[in-house]
């Protein structure tokens, strides 16, 4: 993959929106065939999820009302907890080798590399709540009374305003001494408003007592935002060594 | 400018004491809350001082972060010369949300402007990040401030310490959030470039106030809560103290920040001095340690 995008021209200037595409799928499946051989943070990320879970329904123990009023919550804050330790993982391997200092020297886009980590991440933890949404469903015995395909778009437009946000400081707390703390303290700030709109959103659908429109219209404002955000500013967070 | 510092120093002084005695002696007492409301008169003047201090840091990082590219330094011009006479024109064109005026809506977009132009006139390079560092630093001191006095007021007022989901209760603690991991990140780099990643972070904890603003703001019609005021309108006298208040409060945050400023100053030029002083005994080589005593104390981290 690697060689037929680099060796297809004059390596000094990839101008073309193809270059970029080949740069981010090659990257991507890098990551994807490295995830698939490792599982490093797919498993770890499942079993932290796994043990939020468990400890949540004993500290709890809800009647199915109430847990219509907090699975939201928990859900997404299990799911938050869990995407920070794939985040983590995100940008380390690069360093391994210098890898990412050879990216920085090469003519390759930064966004095309932004993206395919941003996407790689976004797979994973979908995955990942693909997994534990059944898990959930069993220990809080729930059942949605709003429209509950309205779920999927709050699940993907949120999962991708968490990963978007994650990936970019990730990269940024990779400069940073004490790296793996320093991701959830820029983080978490930011993402409020986004968690905000995946728990209000959720909730309002499981209770089915109002119209998760505004929430779902929030999300996609900050994804929108955000990964705009992102892709202007990735440069100079690159080349901030 | 030396000597500016201690007239500047004992006139803020004075302000504040005269600020105090307004409020705690000449201001009205308020019929409905008797004096618990005296605290406005610490917790406004601090809310708005802190709000700009973070906005002037807003406009420096933006402005640390464009200047080094020119073409992207004319679009962030145009931009808020766009953002300007947009806003106005908007402001008194269509219809906003109640209870804004459209002169206010309107001095904001202008200021927006004019302070952008401003700082870009008179600051420049690591000159930019300095002001960042040190709005930062201050701000978050005076968005303490407003934290803390807020819950001793609201407790026999309201009946409650905090009213969670309060669209400027939650936005005032997200901000101090905000600033807060912006402030660690600059102590934990390790980036010879802290400045570039602070920048950012400043520019996405911008981004994310009106997003706060705006998803708690649907979250408060929701489920009502106690209320900031009664229906906005003010004693002018009460008005008169609050803004002799504010205006002691600015001349006390520029005081500090332009001390902070001096201080942010020398310790760059002491960390060069030093950087260049120790390149310079590496280059006389093992002579160096013996003849010099200075680059050996250096050397051995004294």
């Amino acid at each position: 993959m690697h060689k037929q995008s680099f060796t297809g021209g004059d390596a000094m200037s990839l101008p073309s929106s193809t270059t970029r595409g080949a740069i981010t799928r090659a990257t991507l499946t890098k990551d994807i065939r490295l995830e698939w051989r490792s599982k490093d943070a797919l498993n770890s990320m499942l079993f932290f999820s796994l043990l939020v879970v468990v400890i949540f329904s004993f500290s709890f123990d809800p009647l199915a009302e109430e847990s219509r009023r907090i699975a939201g919550g928990l859900v997404w804050v299990a799911i938050l907890f869990a995407a920070v330790v794939a985040l983590n993982q995100t940008w380390a391997r690069e360093l391994r080798n210098q890898v990412l200092d050879a990216y920085r020297v090469s003519p390759a886009p930064p966004n095309a590399l932004f993206m395919a980590k941003a996407l790689g991440n976004f797979l994973f933890v979908s995955l990942l709540e693909a997994l534990m949404t059944p898990l959930f469903i069993i220990f809080y015995n729930l059942r949605a009374l709003g429209p509950a395909w309205q779920l999927i778009p709050i699940a993907l437009l949120g999962t991708w305003a968490l990963v978007v946000n994650g990936t970019f400081f990730a990269a940024i707390s990779l400069r940073t001494r004490s790296r793996e703390l320093m991701l959830p303290l820029l983080l978490f700030p930011i993402s409020i408003p986004a968690v905000l709109g995946m728990v209000a959103g959720t909730t309002a659908i499981l209770t089915g007592e109002n119209s998760a429109h505004f929430w779902i219209v929030l999300l996609l404002t900050y994804d929108l935002v955000f990964t705009t955000a992102c892709l202007a500013l990735f440069e100079k967070v690159l080349d901030a060594e | 400018m030396k000597r500016a510092f201690p007239i500047l120093a004992t006139f803020t002084a004075l302000a504040l004491v005269y600020a105090s005695y307004q409020a705690l002696r000449v201001a009205p007492t308020d019929a409905l809350q008797g004096d618990v409301y005296r605290i406005i008169y610490y917790h406004v003047p601090s809310a708005w001082t802190a709000f700009l201090l973070f906005f002037i840091n807003f406009i420096a990082s933006v402005h640390y972060l464009v200047d080094s590219n020119r073409s992207a330094s004319r679009v962030a011009k145009w931009m808020v010369l766009a953002i300007g006479i947009g806003g106005c024109v908007v402001a008194y064109v269509t219809p906003l949300p109640n209870g804004m005026r459209p002169s206010v809506a309107a001095t904001t977009a202008l200021a927006i402007t004019a302070v952008y132009f401003v700082i870009g006139k008179y600051f420049s390079g690591d000159r930019l990040d300095m002001l960042a560092v040190t709005t930062a630093e201050v701000g978050v001191v005076f968005c303490t401030i407003v934290l803390v006095t807020g819950p001793i007021w609201a407790r026999p007022v309201w009946g409650i310490w905090w009213a969670p989901g309060d669209i400027r209760l939650t936005s005032t603690l997200v901000l101090w959030l905000i600033y807060v991991s912006y402030l660690v990140l600059r102590r934990f780099s390790n980036s010879a470039q802290t400045q570039v990643l602070a920048a950012t972070v400043a520019v996405f904890g911008a981004l994310d106030v009106p997003l706060v603003y705006f998803s708690i703001w649907f979250f408060r019609t929701q489920h009502p809560q106690p209320v900031i005021g009664g229906g906005g309108s003010m004693d002018p006298r009460m008005l008169h103290v609050l803004l002799i208040s504010w205006m002691a409060f600015l001349c006390f945050a520029f005081l500090v920040c332009w001390l902070r400023y001096r201080f942010e100053t020398m310790r760059r030029e002491v960390e060069e001095a030093q950087v260049l002083e120790s390149l310079l005994g590496d280059d006389r080589g093992p002579s160096a340690e013996t003849g010099n005593p200075k680059v050996a104390l250096n050397r051995s981290g004294l």
